[in-house]
């Protein structure tokens, strides 16, 4: 699944969903129709870094940087992104 | 235990503003009101103002925007910009009659997130014979393509009843074509306009049955790109639905008389629901006794109090436990182990031969002030 990932991608956020910071639920959240998706701490480090501009790559390397101590982070990380992609949450160019 | 005075009430997820009661449309399974004509004194910008920043301090985040016709208010476009920048997800639910290309944009333009629109049915004919209007269905077909080309996410809705339930193959052609992100298929619910047609309006079981293996091979068939929400009739099942999640659980309504209500046909129970007018969201939401009575399981009677399944199905729908069996603290009727669930079985017995021969009774001021004088 992963290997699908394309480290040059740029992922943005589908314009069908909007992503924000939610105070009330301590979380990022992705909101749509009459719904909404809470995202785990990790989910929401990823797509808040999703801006249309940063490929997949960078977003692993700065998340590297950001927790050294996590081992295998990059594995992850892809996995995250092969299923926001399926979901739509995702769109890349 | 659910001992409310002691457990923290969690916040509403959802608020349902329902700028107004006012609509060019006369659909006969309108949620509102039967008595909405004798309800005119509408909340005013500031009041929504307030009602919506209240809200959204205490956690809401989904906002739909409802009536009646919402588009009917001229300041909608400024309800969405405050709406945006409080940092609602705003949903706007239209019968798409009033719009046009510019509104539409200006409403994008203001942060309006949605539209849904509602249609009648996939013909011109059948649409307009059920909107009680003769010009909807172009309009609507007209503003669906609108809301698509200017990137809105795409939400159809479709309710579905005896008249129309029939061609969901072609409703769901429909919406392919106009390239539907969502189509949501809602089966009537009873209550309101509705419940005063239930003969007319309940399809039969086979009818059901059609319908739902239709929307099987659709869904197959479109997957992810076109999402399509079933939502099934109560009345055809054995155990109540989780009416509203919970009484005062995540939902909170806001009539255009700014009563405020656990869902949006609470207003006919014999309960003192409280007016924004008077009360601050916060404690209306926590404290005041019409959101709180029905709240938890502590309320619950037999055959509920001991039933295992009462904390998935919270007893069910309290305006149907009224409706059909007189008062509100009992179980559903749609509930197979309710005493009175032979009302449902009675109603549906008869769905299946013919539709009642009452012409149905279209939801406008002259119907409602009719009805409201014969009670």
């Amino acid at each position: 699944m992963t290997g699908l990932i394309n480290s040059q991608w740029v992922p943005r956020i589908n314009p069908h969903f909007r992503l924000q910071w939610e105070p009330a639920q301590e979380a990022y959240v992705l909101l749509y129709p009459e719904g909404m998706i809470k995202l785990n701490f990790s989910g929401g480090e990823i797509l808040s870094r999703c801006d249309g501009k940063k490929p997949i790559g960078n977003v692993v390397l700065e998340l590297q940087q950001k927790f050294p101590e996590a081992e295998g982070i990059e594995t992850d990380i892809k996995e995250f992104f092969a299923t926001a992609f399926e979901r739509r949450w995702l769109s890349h160019e | 235990m659910s001992d409310i005075s002691t457990t923290a009430v969690k916040p509403p997820f959802w608020l349902l503003a329902e700028l107004t009661y006012r609509c060019p449309l006369q659909c006969p399974y309108c949620s509102n009101p039967i008595e909405f004509a004798s309800i005119k004194e509408e909340l005013n910008t500031e009041d929504w103002f307030r009602v919506m920043r209240e809200a959204r301090e205490m956690g809401a985040v989904q906002l739909g925007f409802s009536g009646g016709e919402p588009l009917v208010r001229k300041d909608l476009p400024v309800l969405v910009s405050e709406a945006r920048r409080l940092g609602y997800y705003i949903n706007l639910i239209t019968s798409g009659v009033g719009m046009n290309a510019d509104k539409i944009a200006s409403l994008k333009q203001a942060g309006l997130d949605h539209i849904q629109i509602s249609f009648q049915a996939s013909s011109a004919e059948l649409n307009n014979y059920f909107a009680g209007s003769d010009k909807a269905f172009a309009q609507k077909l007209a503003m669906a393509q609108e809301v698509k080309k200017q990137g809105y996410p795409m939400v159809l809705n479709f309710v579905l009843h005896r008249g129309n339930v029939d061609q969901v193959d072609q409703i769901l052609e429909l919406s392919a074509r106009l390239q539907a992100d969502y189509v949501e298929l809602a089966n009537t619910q009873y209550y309101g306009w509705a419940f005063h047609n239930r003969e007319q309006l309940l399809p039969s079981r086979e009818q059901l049955q059609k319908a739902e293996a239709m929307v099987q091979q659709y869904r197959e068939k479109f997957g992810e790109k076109m999402k399509i929400i079933f939502v099934v009739p109560d009345y055809y099942e054995t155990r109540p639905k989780r009416c509203m999640n919970g009484w005062g659980n995540i939902f909170l309504t806001v009539t255009p008389d700014g009563t405020a209500l656990p869902c949006h046909s609470a207003r006919q129970l014999p309960i003192e629901f409280p007016n924004i007018r008077e009360w601050s969201i916060a404690d209306l939401w926590q404290k005041s006794p019409g959101f709180n009575i029905f709240r938890g399981d502590d309320w619950m009677r037999e055959p509920c109090r001991s039933c295992p399944e009462k904390s998935q199905d919270l007893g069910g729908c309290r305006c149907q436990a009224f409706m059909l069996s007189g008062d509100a603290a009992n179980a559903d009727p749609v509930c197979d182990k309710s005493p009175h669930h032979h009302l449902i079985k009675d109603t549906v017995a008869k769905a299946q031969c013919e539709a009642g021969e009452q012409p149905l009774v279209f939801r406008n001021w002259g119907n409602s002030k009719q009805l409201m004088d014969k009670c």
